[in-house]
């Protein structure tokens, strides 16, 4: 499979990274190579193989559904570019 | 005086305890070193050294009364992508400018508590994505070492550059670094240095900027077997934050050193032998072979037919969980911000300015790997293909294999601005070839120095163990170091 300079378009926006036309096109070449390379894949036979979710076997860990930590608000908006008396600041979002 | 500097781990431990030197010496010597060098080889992206004399000082307040951690006063470089509280944590990316964490990650909480000592952080790739410390935004990091009789700056590897450099150049006894696809293994190769990525589950991996979590696992690099085995004694914990962290006691692996390999079964995969391997990889491999054989463990060949998948899976697993986990750099919460007229174009104007070439090349092959329609097509079969990969190392193991030695890269370390591998982002990937298999199946590895090539630069052997037993790496580590000796480069830089 491979892509075309609209789909690598598509999909930059999906990730939310702005791509100038220039920008595309050259990255139309380079995914390509990459998507190339992983096609080797297809000679695998995974006929009745499951899918690796995990590489140790565990249980996932639980824990009591309590509050544990908290009270930090200023430690968690320090590092904001924007925040006001412990919010985040954001462009208007509601018009 | 001797150069407190050349000294390893372990001697410095004893020298401390003996009241030799004091931990402030030890650590003013390193912060001389990193001064001198830092402007030829870029290691570091900051230097800590005021916070380094006051841990010393603690340190050797401690050891004046008899008591101490493990790493009392040692002092320690850290990768930029261990969270540091209130110290540069940036992995080494434009897109967490400015970014302070108000908390520790549990490595280096460990490393603290046993008394090491925060030189500063170590230059590393963007987010860990690449293999030769050139897609930092700091710039890239120079190898100490260079060909005989040349002047042409080399790559350290990558992506835990810094670390490997600032450990072969002396400007730290020891460095953590983590290790995605090779991240650790390679550079250490590169630069003649021990480098182990433990079982996936050993080391926490709270606090650590995530790139790819299924595969992620941080590990020390330092000068000798044993130092590494002291480091990763202290790195790896049981961490309740960590939910794939593993229930598991940590050994003392220091003890394995110096056991007898004698019996031990090991492991020689056939298909490690890659079409236009250099000669000299093929030789260092059987000089090896003969090596263990001499201390008297058992050769086996082995057949591990997925190994060459390995890679290319890779390239779906990693980018897809990469996607996924930056997606919160968003320039709300921290680092850069990028105005736009409204907030979707905020996030795509910060991203756009904010990621690397080679991180928004693995975001995007994520995204579109994960998108609508292609899911079963890539991610699927990569997970499926990564269940036969461990198959093949399952087989190993049941067969009474002990541990498998291979080749740590395909190649010794290339130049900086190489343009063949810049044009083609595949050529660049297959420097973890050797490596890759190993995260995939979440097993340990650890390459040790085995010899220098033809121009005179270091080349590593990887030894790959079963899960959790990362002390037969060490225990079998240690006869490779015994025989290869150790390496130092020559001195040119500042």
């Amino acid at each position: 499979m491979s892509v075309d300079t609209q789909t690598v378009k598509r999909v930059a926006h999906l990730a939310r990274i702005k791509v100038s036309d220039d920008d595309a096109t050259r990255m139309t070449g380079e995914l390509n190579a990459i998507l190339g390379f992983v096609e080797q894949l297809d000679e695998v036979d995974i006929d009745g193989v499951e899918p690796l979710t995990s590489v140790v076997e565990q249980t996932m860990k639980k824990r009591a559904d309590g509050v544990t930590d908290g009270n930090k608000a200023d430690d968690i908006v320090r590092n904001a570019p924007a925040s006001e008396d412990n919010f985040f600041m954001v462009p208007k979002v509601v018009e | 005086m001797t150069d407190l500097t050349k000294l390893t781990i372990a001697e410095a431990r004893d020298g401390l305890k003996n009241k030799d030197y004091t931990s402030l010496e030890l650590t003013d010597a390193f912060i001389g070193n990193i001064e001198a060098a830092n402007a030829s080889l870029n290691a570091y992206v900051t230097v800590t050294a005021d916070k380094a004399r006051d841990m010393a000082k603690a340190s050797d307040a401690k050891l004046a009364k008899g008591d101490g951690g493990a790493l009392e006063g040692i002092p320690l470089g850290i990768k930029d992508l261990f969270a540091t509280r209130d110290v540069h944590t940036q992995a080494c990316s434009h897109i967490l400018d400015g970014f302070k964490p108000q908390y520790e990650s549990t490595v280096t909480s460990n490393l603290w508590a046993d008394g090491a000592v925060m030189l500063g952080k170590l230059n590393m790739d963007e987010f860990a994505m690449g293999s030769s410390n050139e897609t930092s935004y700091y710039g890239p990091v120079i190898n100490p070492w260079r060909k005989k009789g040349s002047n042409q700056d080399l790559v350290p590897g990558g992506s835990s550059g810094g670390s490997a450099t600032a450990v072969a150049a002396r400007m730290c006894m020891g460095a953590t670094a983590t290790d995605t696809g090779g991240s650790i293994r390679q550079p250490a190769a590169f630069t003649g240095t021990v480098g182990i990525k433990p079982t996936y589950g050993r080391c926490s991996r709270w606090g650590v900027v995530a790139f790819a979590s299924s595969l992620d696992q941080a590990g020390p690099i330092a000068h000798t077997v044993r130092d590494s085995a002291i480091l990763l004694k202290s790195m790896a914990s049981v961490d309740p934050k960590d939910t794939t962290s593993v229930d598991i006691e940590v050994p003392d692996y220091e003890a394995a050193i110096g056991k007898s390999v004698k019996g031990l079964k090991i492991g020689i995969p056939a298909e490690y032998r890659m079409d236009g391997m250099p000669g000299e990889i093929e030789e260092l491999w059987q000089k090896g072979i003969q090596w263990l054989k001499d201390a008297g463990a058992e050769i086996v060949d082995l057949s591990m037919p997925h190994t060459k998948y390995a890679l290319p899976a890779y390239y779906i697993v990693a980018p897809a969980e990469a996607s996924s986990n930056l997606a919160r750099y968003d320039g709300v919460r921290y680092g850069l911000r990028v105005p736009g007229k409204d907030i979707a174009e905020m996030y795509e104007n910060t991203r756009a300015a904010g990621f690397g070439e080679e991180v928004k090349r693995r975001i995007l092959i994520g995204t579109y790997v994960l998108s609508a329609g292609y899911y079963d097509a890539y991610y699927l079969k990569a997970q499926k293909v990564r269940t036969l990969i461990k198959r093949d190392f399952d087989l190993a193991w049941q067969n009474g294999v002990d541990a498998i030695l291979t080749p740590a890269t395909p190649s010794a370390a290339f130049r900086v601005a190489d343009q063949e591998l810049h044009s083609d982002p595949v050529k660049m990937y297959l420097n973890d070839i050797f490596t890759v298999t190993v995260n995939m199946a979440g097993l340990p590895g650890i390459s040790v120095p085995a010899g220098l090539d033809k121009t005179g630069l270091p080349l590593g052997l990887q030894l790959i163990g079963k899960p959790f037993d990362e002390s037969t790496l060490f225990q079998i580590g240690q006869v490779i170091e015994d025989a290869a000796g150790s390496f130092e480069p020559e001195k040119w830089w500042g």
